[in-house]
């Protein structure tokens, strides 16, 4: 059984005086117990809302979010369940994430005591061992936020969500705010949480690079849909998807070797107003009539591989990386 | 990333100001020196107060002179005694009508901006039914048709005040309550109401405190304005709103109007200074700053 | 030949608490029709240094040294003079190309003004350069792109726009501070391809400044290292690169993610944090975070040797080839 499981999500806000707009289409995916899934995409493909509605922090249009095999419902009113709490968010602001006027063992000690998890007494000891299992000193405790630098509150944010022992944690991009060197030992952090705690993370990051090191499947998102998922070494070495192909070769390389990037050519389309067919067809180098008029959806492509593309099956047989995609001018 | 070096002096003096404390602000010292020492007079008024501010002599509208430092008045009495008095009135009003407001407007504000629903839209317009009139109309309105007395007065400036303080508030909450660690809080197991009073209402304190302060300043100058216009304290009350309105009918006789005068001004003075340094200090982003129609 | 000079560059910035030596003493050159990098982290000084040259430094802040740009020195030009020679011959892109712009006025209108200030030009001539200028960094219809608004465009329109903006008075240098780290990958190639081609298509020379290397590898010429306001290592950029000599170099390359590192293996993150002004180490500011650093490094101030065509400031060399 999967730990979380994503089942046709959409989630679609209304626009005053125009139409609704749909962040996120028919998404699905699941994330197993100490698994690391990456989930990648750019601005305005809906990432960050599919990580939220995966909590609960947003509730679903349509489609449902399967936790520990039990449907999970949006945050409400009330107070979430000691099971429900057991999946968790970790988010992209270190600078907003934690109360500014609340010590920091307090804010962690917080869900050990609402979720019933620890007496009074063993809170202390609790706060500390969380505080070391995500390399920070005992004495951070006392501290305030604003005394931490973007890496050190990022670990702080992680130990608070580990308090409410999760088997799951969602990190909305939690690596962005920090500099190489710090980004570096959370993503050390997260791949140590995930192996040796088992837990299972949903790491969702617009650095490909970071999500290749660490994660072990990636699922690539455009415009509100996932357009290719599978084991992150194969869809690096093969993309099914030009879209994802396009963005491996847009990445570039210290290397000193003068690597111009690839660009893709066209902007990225209203959500609201979505191309018909592949919502990618008027941006990708291979499209054909088939593309225009009709939309795929994600299918399964070779053994634990899927892509929501016409051609996927054609590009999975080759046994090179397909075509290059048009080299677009600067 | 790359704007940070040029913040850092500007981060570096906000914390050195903090860490001197409020004596680094001349401003605020002189504001706390003029605010403590009204409240001492306040308190020991009985033992300062060379005369009852009650009595009547017959030496009417004398000048200042060794006998009587502020002159006395058109009955006789001695103006300094009444402008020491007049403290034990202005002032605790003024905090006590300030904190009811205060307390009215936040929560009425933190229920609209956190459980929006029915209660945002009936909040709301009825802070919008207030904001129609001017605020010196509404409170003469009030006192005027409950009577005019002094209790009325601090009733009429509260119903008059109070909305800006839900509107400020509700927008702080619905602000927070779309920041990060408020989510952390929910997704932590944390209800509703818990997040709103462990989480929201705590970063609300600074901001809210601010605009108390300077609203001090508005409800002593609402108060005596009330009292100037015979709607607030009634005589013989040595309110010092009603002293300066005597005194405009007694204008040769400029000490019976100047003194109680002097008094408002330096009280409003005091914590306006107090209010823009705890301003410095709390509320750095500057909510505050904003369109603010307090009291006045 | 060399367009922009820097000598022993330093700005010093009072504040209540203490002075802040914010750039220590930083030397380069920008040769003609070359695009030189200047990298480096948060704290390092990078953009303090460039916005000194140009006099955009806030109150209270000091600069020494010299900058001869076209053989006049900018650091002691008097102000309105140094104004002058920027708008005109300097061409400025930021990185944030929302709050570059006035989100009140038409695109057309923030495009000539400045063009039109400096050197009086018509309200139609300035028009024509423009909408040529549009075209040159692909915005389509340019024409109708004038009577628009800021907003009305995406980031990475945003950002081309503002590249014509800095380049509608000719400038010879232009500089841009971190133009693509608000941007997407696959946007960022484009505005990089872009600076590529302005630069051979016009001989613009470009002062890059940024603290991702992988966008210095595919644009930059020359390359410096910026670490705690002094430079630690520079050279052609290719070379640094391939074989960087000073640890922080090679430290940070190595905290890069790398496509054939084995998946899940740890990545080398630099201990501590860079190095801020107001509390910066004694003797190399590196030296606590390096795992190289001898009894010397704490002491003394590593001066930046030159190595036939790189400089390195680090008396221990280890990477020594």
């Amino acid at each position: 059984m999967s730990a979380l499981e994503i089942r046709d999500l959409e989630v679609a806000y209304e626009r005053r005086g125009r139409g609704p707009v749909r962040a996120v289409v028919d998404a699905s995916l699941s994330l197993g117990h100490g698994e690391i899934v990456g989930l990648v995409g750019e601005s305005g493909c809906g990432k960050s809302t599919l990580a939220r509605a995966a909590v609960g922090l947003i509730g679903p249009t349509a489609g449902t979010i399967v936790f520990e095999g039990r449907e999970l419902r949006a945050l409400d009113r009330g107070a979430r369940s000691r099971e429900a709490a057991r999946l968790q968010m970790v988010f992209q602001n270190p600078y907003a994430s934690l109360n500014p006027r609340r010590r920091v063992g307090r804010q962690i000690a917080d869900a050990l005591a609402i979720l019933g998890l620890a007496g009074r007494d063993e809170r202390p000891r609790r706060t500390r061992e969380l505080l070391e299992r995500v390399g920070l000193p005992a004495s951070a405790a006392s501290r305030f936020p604003h005394e931490f630098s973007g890496g050190q509150r990022q670990r702080i944010a992680i130990a608070r969500a580990l308090a409410a022992d999760p088997s799951v944690v969602v990190l909305d991009e939690p690596l962005s705010s920090l500099d190489a060197s710090a980004q570096a030992q959370i993503a050390n952090l997260l791949v140590d949480l995930s192996h040796n705690s088992g837990l299972g993370l949903l790491l969702i990051s617009h650095d490909l690079g970071i999500v290749h090191q660490v994660a072990d499947r990636v699922c690539v998102m455009y415009l509100g849909e996932i357009v290719e998922e599978g084991a992150t070494d194969e869809v690096w070495a093969r993309p099914l998807h030009p879209y994802t192909e396009a963005l491996i070769q847009a990445i570039p390389h210290p290397d000193g070797q003068r690597f111009m990037p690839e660009a893709l050519p066209g902007e990225v389309p209203d959500p609201a107003r979505p191309p018909t067919g592949c919502r990618f067809h008027p941006r990708c180098p291979l499209a054909f009539d088939r593309c225009t008029e009709e939309h795929p959806t994600l299918e399964p492509v070779v053994e634990g591989r899927a892509a929501a593309c016409w051609l996927a099956a054609e590009r999975a047989v080759k046994s090179s990386a397909g075509t290059a995609p048009r080299a677009a001018e600067g | 990333m790359s704007s940070a070096p040029i913040a850092i002096p500007e981060e570096a003096a906000v914390r050195r100001r903090r860490a001197k404390g409020l004596l680094s602000q001349p401003l605020a010292v002189v504001g706390l020196v003029i605010a403590v020492g009204w409240l001492l007079v306040a308190s020991f008024a009985p033992l300062i107060a060379p005369y009852d501010p009650l009595a009547q002599d017959f030496a009417l509208t004398q000048a200042p002179s060794s006998e009587h430092l502020f002159g006395t008045d058109e009955l006789g009495r001695d103006v300094l005694s009444r402008v020491i008095y007049g403290s034990r009135l202005s002032l605790p009003l003024a905090i006590l009508l300030v904190a009811l407001a205060t307390a009215l407007g936040s929560l009425l504000g933190a229920m609209a901006g956190y459980f929006r629903s029915w209660v945002d839209p009936v909040v709301m317009r009825t802070t919008d039914l207030v904001f129609a009139f001017p605020a010196i109309i509404l409170a003469m309105v009030v006192t005027a048709s409950l009577g005019p007395n002094i209790r009325n007065a601090v009733l009429a400036i509260v119903i008059v005040a109070w909305p800006s303080y839900a509107r400020v508030v509700r927008g702080l909450v619905l602000s927070i309550g779309d920041t990060e660690f408020v989510h952390a809080s929910r997704l932590l197991g944390s209800s509703s109401r818990r997040t709103l009073l462990h989480d929201v209402l705590p970063n609300l304190a600074g901001p809210v405190v601010v605009l108390a302060t300077l609203d001090l300043a508005n409800a002593i100058l609402l108060l005596a304005g009330l009292s100037f216009l015979g709607l607030g304290a009634q005589p013989p009350d040595p309110e010092w709103g009603s002293m300066v309105a005597v005194g405009t009918q007694y204008f040769q006789y400029w000490w019976m109007g100047t003194f109680p005068g002097l008094a408002i001004f330096s009280a409003v003075l005091a914590f306006n200074f107090l209010g823009d340094s705890l301003r410095d200090r709390l509320d750095p982003r500057g909510v505050s700053r904003s369109k603010h129609q307090g009291v006045a | 030949m060399t367009l922009l000079a820097v000598d022993e560059l330093r700005v010093r910035v009072a504040t209540e608490v203490q002075p802040l030596q914010i750039v220590d003493g930083v030397s380069y050159a920008v040769g003609e029709g070359r695009i030189f990098g200047i990298a480096g982290e948060s704290g390092s000084g990078k953009t303090v240094s460039v916005l000194a040259l140009m006099g955009l430094l806030p109150h209270g802040a000091t600069v020494t040294g010299s900058a001869r740009f076209e053989g006049n020195d900018l650091v002691s030009m008097p102000p309105a003079r140094l104004r002058e020679v920027c708008g005109r011959e300097i061409g400025l892109v930021f990185q944030d190309p929302l709050t570059s712009f006035h989100p009140m006025l038409s695109v057309g209108r923030q495009l000539t003004e400045h063009v039109r200030h400096h050197y009086g030009t018509s309200r139609a001539d300035a028009r024509g350069r423009a909408v040529a200028l549009l075209e040159e960094v692909r915005i389509p219809d340019p024409e109708t792109a004038l009577e628009r608004y800021p907003h009305e465009f995406s980031g990475g329109m945003r950002q081309r726009i503002a590249i014509a903006g800095a380049l509608m008075c000719e400038p010879r240098l232009l500089i841009a501070d971190e133009p693509t780290t608000a941007l997407d990958v696959t946007v960022q190639a484009g505005i990089l391809r872009l600076i590529d081609r302005l630069r051979r298509d016009r001989s613009l020379s470009v002062i890059l400044i940024t603290h991702d290397l992988g966008v210095m590898s595919a644009l930059a010429d020359d390359l410096a290292i910026f670490y705690g306001g002094r430079i630690v290592e520079d050279g052609p950029a290719e070379e640094l690169l391939a074989s960087p000599r000073h640890p922080y170099t090679r430290a940070l390359l190595e905290a890069l993610p790398h496509p054939e590192t084995a998946r899940g293996a740890p990545l080398h993150g630099i201990p501590g944090a860079p190095a801020q002004p107001g509390s910066l180490p004694s003797g190399c500011v590196f030296h606590p975070r390096c795992a190289y650093a001898i009894e010397a490094c704490s002491t003394e101030v590593p001066e930046l040797r030159r190595i036939g065509e790189r400089g390195l400031a680090c008396p221990v060399d280890p990477f020594a080839p």
